[in-house]
């Protein structure tokens, strides 16, 4: 039983990590994919730049960011930081293309009835790409959850750290745990951003 | 009134779709602009509204230049339909028709009390409010459009091809209620078709387009189909291939029986055309 404890914290942990940089990486994604569709000869300069941040190996980011935002190398903030850029490099490109696929009908549309420009985004274009973004999101959401076990290495508390843990005392029960509470997590994310979508896009629905 | 004074439209890429248009839309009508795909119809509505700005000349409304006015203020009072409707696919039917009240500041109470009234108006079911637009028919989906159209009591109106994606029967019954409804409303109309059976049943005046947006005839229904101007027009018309020189003959039980100059049967005359006919 103390162990079942000892995995809470660590799915807790778990998620204090994930979480930020799952929804960081999904606000800022939508500026930048903004951005990219409205400066045409920009577009291949971020989504390309972006998606290079993917190229980039976890570990030496884990290592090299604090020195570029002077955190610390177990500073929570440094792992959030490191997965938002990961979680950035998938969602950029996903939500370009989200808001490039809507309707040019609807978008012509919404400027004929007197929209503005911003006021068309964000209650025309947002809301109709709503499925596709969720769409990205939930492979971004996934990406990231099991991406944080990497930082486990660093000495990051985290479900990654039952990996580290079980390999170094040779514990195979350990190990398996770290995994099915992983893919469980990332399952129930999954479920709860599908809800999500559910509740907030019922138009979408056929 | 509406007034085009020599605008034209030439798009970056060097298509001209408008040379050089000239034409004044009297207050309270129905102008239907008449033209095959492409001679520049839709360019010319927008250059109302100002989705497309002219590159040369200009476009008065009530003698003020279109340009001078902000284009947000200005397409909030100017009524568009488009065809397939252009609804918001995530908005209900009432939230579609309530945009542009909404947009300009109206409270939703007052804005959803005037979406149910102009329903009313469309001869639209009152169950269908709560609706999404990919719930509704066709029909229906152009009846939310004008509704919307309609909602802020735009003194203009327009319609590109609005009845274009239904089929006939419904679009004909779309054609009698705009007819109603205008004698009602008595908006200031500018109608864009490539049907010309549409353009007869609807237009106070009709502007024959050749590409470019040439006018190749503006005139009444009735000048247009008794005086062609030139044989584009007659072609248009399917003058030459006697679609409308009708004939009628006389039928065993009675009444008529109307052709065209083919022998395509048209329809029934009853029996005294002298007294109960068109003429
Ligand atoms: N954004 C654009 N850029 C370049 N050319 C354009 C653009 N929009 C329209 N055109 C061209 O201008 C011409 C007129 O187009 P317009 O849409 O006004 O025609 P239309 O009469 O409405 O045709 P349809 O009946 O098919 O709707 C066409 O040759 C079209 O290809
Ligand atoms: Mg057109």
């Amino acid at each position: 039983m103390a162990n079942a404890g000892h995995i809470l914290g660590l799915t807790g942990a778990h998620l204090q990590l994930s979480l930020p940089a799952i929804a960081a990486a999904f606000l800022l994604s939508l500026p930048l994919a903004r951005l990219a569709n409205r400066l045409r000869p920009a577009r291949a300069l971020i989504l390309g730049g972006t998606g290079l941040l993917y190229a980039v190996p976890s570990l030496p980011l884990f290592i090299v960011l604090p020195v570029l935002i002077g955190t610390g190398v177990r500073d929570t903030l440094n792992v959030i930081v490191a997965l938002t850029l990961f979680g950035l490099a998938l969602m950029v490109r996903s939500a370009a293309d989200a808001l490039d696929a809507v309707d040019e009908d609807t978008r012509l549309a919404a400027t004929a009835l007197g929209h503005s420009s911003r006021g068309r985004f964000w209650t025309v274009e947002l809301p109709l790409a709503g499925p596709a973004l969720l769409a990205g999101l939930r492979v971004v959401s996934v990406s990231t959850i099991s991406l944080v076990s990497v930082s486990a290495v660093l000495g990051v508390q985290s479900l990654g750290s039952l990996f580290t843990d079980g390999f170094q005392r040779g514990i195979v029960a350990a190990v398996a745990a770290g995994i099915a509470m992983t893919v469980l997590l990332a399952l129930l994310l999954d479920l709860l951003l599908v809800l999500l979508g559910r509740l907030l896009m019922p138009w979408s629905r056929r | 009134m509406i007034e085009f004074e020599r605008a034209g439209k030439t798009y970056p890429d060097g298509t001209v779709a408008v040379g050089e248009f000239s034409l004044r839309i009297p207050s309270h009508t129905t102008t239907v602009l008449l033209g095959s795909s492409g001679c520049g119809k839709t360019t010319l509505l927008r250059m109302v509204n100002r989705m497309v700005d002219p590159t040369s000349g200009r476009v008065l409304i009530d003698g003020e230049d279109v340009a001078q006015e902000a284009p947000v203020a200005l397409r909030r009072r100017i009524g568009y339909v488009m065809q397939n409707s252009g609804l918001l696919p995530h908005r209900r039917v009432i939230d579609n028709i309530a945009t542009v009240p909404r947009l300009t500041g109206m409270p939703r109470g007052a804005a959803h009390e005037r979406a149910r009234e102009l329903m009313r108006t469309v001869g639209l079911d009152s169950g269908l409010a709560r609706r999404y637009p990919g719930q509704l028919s066709g029909g229906q989906q152009q009846r939310v459009g004008v509704a919307r159209a309609l909602a802020s009591d735009p003194n203009i109106l327009l319609m590109d091809e609005p009845f274009g994606a239904v089929d006939p029967l419904v679009r004909m019954e779309l054609q009698r209620e705009l007819r109603r409804l205008q004698t009602q409303l008595r908006k200031t109309i500018l109608f864009v078709t490539h049907d010309i059976d549409e353009a007869l049943a609807l237009g106070d005046q009709i502007v024959v387009l050749q590409p470019g947006g040439q006018i190749a005839q503006a005139g009444t229904p009735e000048e247009i189909v008794a005086a062609p101007a030139n044989d584009f027009v007659a072609r248009f018309l399917g003058l030459d291939a006697g679609r409308r020189s009708l004939r009628a003959r006389p039928q065993p039980g009675g009444g008529w029986l109307v052709s065209d100059a083919g022998g395509r049967p048209l329809g029934v005359l009853p029996d005294d055309p002298a007294r109960e006919g068109p003429g």
